[in-house]
């Protein structure tokens, strides 16, 4: 077939005539090319239309070379006649092309496959939506309920029961090795909120207290919320990437038909060691946040000493408490997500990538969601 | 030895499929203790979702299969359990679990399932590996070796525990025509030395007669069993003519 990109390409025209009250004499010339028939295909199939006549006649002539699109456009003006009830007959085509031409217009009524019939009915396709909206929120349930069996009886005797080379490499991959990125971005955040603060605080002769503003806010809210989102991002995703990938290659049968059970052997896990590593990098990241407070106070020309006394003047332990609790409830969180959408990838490698991105999006808005919850009950609680 | 005690599996009146679509109806067959038995079909017949019901991974909408005298349609638990001990699978891409050395694959289920020490894991794990002919590849990772030695430390996988019955889905498919050879070689070593019941999925007519003893062809018209028996038999007595064309290479105009 000719490539749009070959050029000096013979020019495709037709004509028409009518030599007799039931006959249309159509005479096609030059290069029949997917290049050369494009723009007339359409001008050449609503003239025969317009002519209605009973029997088309092609001379094919002075037809220099045909390829597939050739082929179409002929066996296309001879299936509108047929399903008409008219007839179409090619003349004159090379050799060749006619042997071609003759695989198709063995059966004249060939056309490509209808598309599936889509949905317009608005009110079934709500209701199927819901449907699948229920179904989704129902296999949420017994995923949580069956995660939850297992770690009732891992209780029993934990350390046989947990892959603890699984649990520590989760611990390192996720843990260690995304420690500079946690540091690096809560020292920023630490910074560029001390900085903000600083331009009306200092108007009113209170510079001293965006040590109060970074403290609070990056012990309960921004460490643990910040540390959240990029292991929903890093590790989340991995795990979803991970399991989703198994899944596609049949371990995740393989397993089954073992007798091991996935949850255990690929979610447990995971969650135990993200469970583990979220706190401890939250303890990281409220360190790196406060230090990117202190460089900004240091340069205003207070004295550490003076920014470390105004944080523990402002500061309690339930304030670090309160975030710190937060971590082990996103990192749960994060991880049987990731490995929840894991498990439920369809086939194809396409399958992972809808995975990874359905885990990275339900963690980063039930991490939102459990954030707001955490806020409502600290108030409620003082804290 | 009685007649019943021969049989390994028997299913009766079996009606698959996914959904509302059904690729199987009404199937019934046995498979005779230590025998290669080989499921046939043109594509989409539904050879695969056989395998799957049989190892207990679907559920059959209708029908039974007992797999050595244990129903694993209503097995549940600790039933389950032990029917899941008598089978391995051999998985068509393998489904070796890639961020694990060929050692630790086949360790995982003996751990799992033995109070062994991990020295006596590791031992076996290397005999399973010699059985296949992967002696020494032991620390390798699957991404490491070539395609038909992932087949193989697949076989060496699945007789971790030592089970009953193997099943293969396409053994041989991707494999050039000697690894192939390979294949079934050990596939027959193992039946006439372990015993080892055989069922699989293959449509490769040379491994066909080369290994089994009896076949059973699928067909996706009549979503029913058309023709069973030896291949060599079916060849040159089948009346029907799709299993007539399909042993011998034959396109039906």
């Amino acid at each position: 077939m000719t490539l749009r990109t070959q050029q000096a390409i013979p020019p495709f025209i037709y004509d028409v005539q009518i030599p007799a009250e039931d006959q249309l004499y159509l005479r096609l010339k030059g290069h029949l090319s997917a290049q050369s028939i494009g723009l007339l295909w359409n001008e050449v199939l609503e003239r025969v239309q317009q002519e209605q006549k009973p029997l088309i006649i092609i001379d094919a002539r002075d037809v220099s070379y045909c390829d597939g699109a050739g082929i179409g456009l002929l066996t296309e003006i001879n299936r509108q006649q047929h399903l008409k009830g008219q007839h179409c007959n090619v003349i004159n085509l090379k050799e060749d092309f006619q042997k071609l031409l003759d695989v198709f217009l063995e059966d004249p009524a060939f056309s490509p496959a209808p598309r599936p019939k889509e949905r317009v009915n608005i009110f079934e396709g709500v209701g199927e939506s819901f449907y699948f909206f229920i179904e989704h929120i129902y296999q949420q349930i017994v995923f949580l309920g069956e995660l939850s069996v297992h770690f009732l009886r891992a209780l029993r005797d934990p350390l046989r029961y947990f892959r603890w080379t699984d649990v520590w490499r989760v611990v390192e991959e996720g843990g260690v090795q995304a420690l500079f990125i946690i540091l690096m971005i809560n020292f920023l955040m630490g910074l560029i909120m001390a900085f903000q603060a600083a331009i009306p605080m200092r108007q009113f002769g209170a510079d001293i207290f965006v040590a109060n503003l970074v403290a609070l806010s990056i012990l309960r809210v921004l460490g643990p919320l910040m540390t959240a989102i990029v292991l929903a991002g890093r590790t989340g995703s991995a795990f979803a990437a991970e399991i989703g990938t198994m899944k596609v290659n049949e371990e995740i049968n393989a397993l089954k038909t073992m007798g091991l059970n996935p949850l255990k052997f690929l979610v447990t896990n995971r969650i135990l060691g993200m469970i583990i590593l979220a706190p401890v990098l939250t303890i990281f990241a409220d360190f790196a946040g406060l230090l990117g407070g202190a460089v900004v106070v240091r340069s205003f020309g207070y004295p550490l000493i003076t920014y470390v006394n105004q944080i523990l003047g402002a500061v309690h332990l339930n304030d670090f408490l309160g975030g710190f609790i937060k971590s082990f409830v996103f990192g749960f969180i994060i991880a049987s997500i990731g490995c929840y959408r894991g498990l439920e990838t369809g086939s194809g490698a396409s399958a992972v990538g809808q995975s990874t991105t359905r885990a990275v999006v339900s963690s980063l808005i039930l991490i939102i969601l459990a954030e707001g919850a955490f806020s409502i009950v600290y108030y409620f609680l003082g804290i | 030895m009685s007649k019943q005690n021969d049989i390994m599996i028997q299913t009766s009146q079996l009606t698959m499929g996914y959904g509302d679509n059904i690729i199987l109806e009404n199937v019934s067959f046995e498979i005779i203790r230590g025998e290669i038995f080989i499921i046939l079909g043109g594509s989409g017949c539904g050879k695969s979702t056989l395998l799957k019901h049989l190892i207990g991974l679907y559920q059959v909408k209708t029908g039974q299969i007992i797999i050595d005298g244990d129903d694993i349609t209503l097995a549940q638990g600790d039933v389950l359990q032990r029917i899941l001990n008598k089978i391995g699978v051999m998985y068509q891409s393998g489904a070796l679990f890639g961020s694990m050395t060929l050692s630790e694959n086949i360790i995982l289920p003996l751990e799992e399932f033995t109070d062994l020490p991990k020295s006596a894991c590791e031992r076996i794990a290397a005999l399973k590996l010699k059985q296949v002919s992967l002696d020494g590849f032991e620390q390798y990772l699957p991404s490491e070796i070539s395609g038909g030695m992932q087949k193989r430390a697949a076989i060496a996988r699945a007789m971790a525990l030592d089970p009953k019955i193997l099943f293969l889905d396409e053994p041989s498919a991707g494999l050039d025509p000697i690894t192939s050879a390979e294949l079934d070689q050990l596939i027959i070593r193992l039946s006439r030395i372990l015993g080892i019941t055989f069922v699989i999925v293959t449509h490769e007519l040379d491994s066909i007669f080369t290994i089994a003893d009896r076949v059973i062809f699928l067909d996706k018209e009549t979503k029913s069993i058309i023709a069973q028996g030896k291949p060599q038999t079916l060849k040159q007595r089948s009346k029907n003519k799709f299993v007539h064309d399909f042993f011998n290479r034959q396109v039906s105009i």
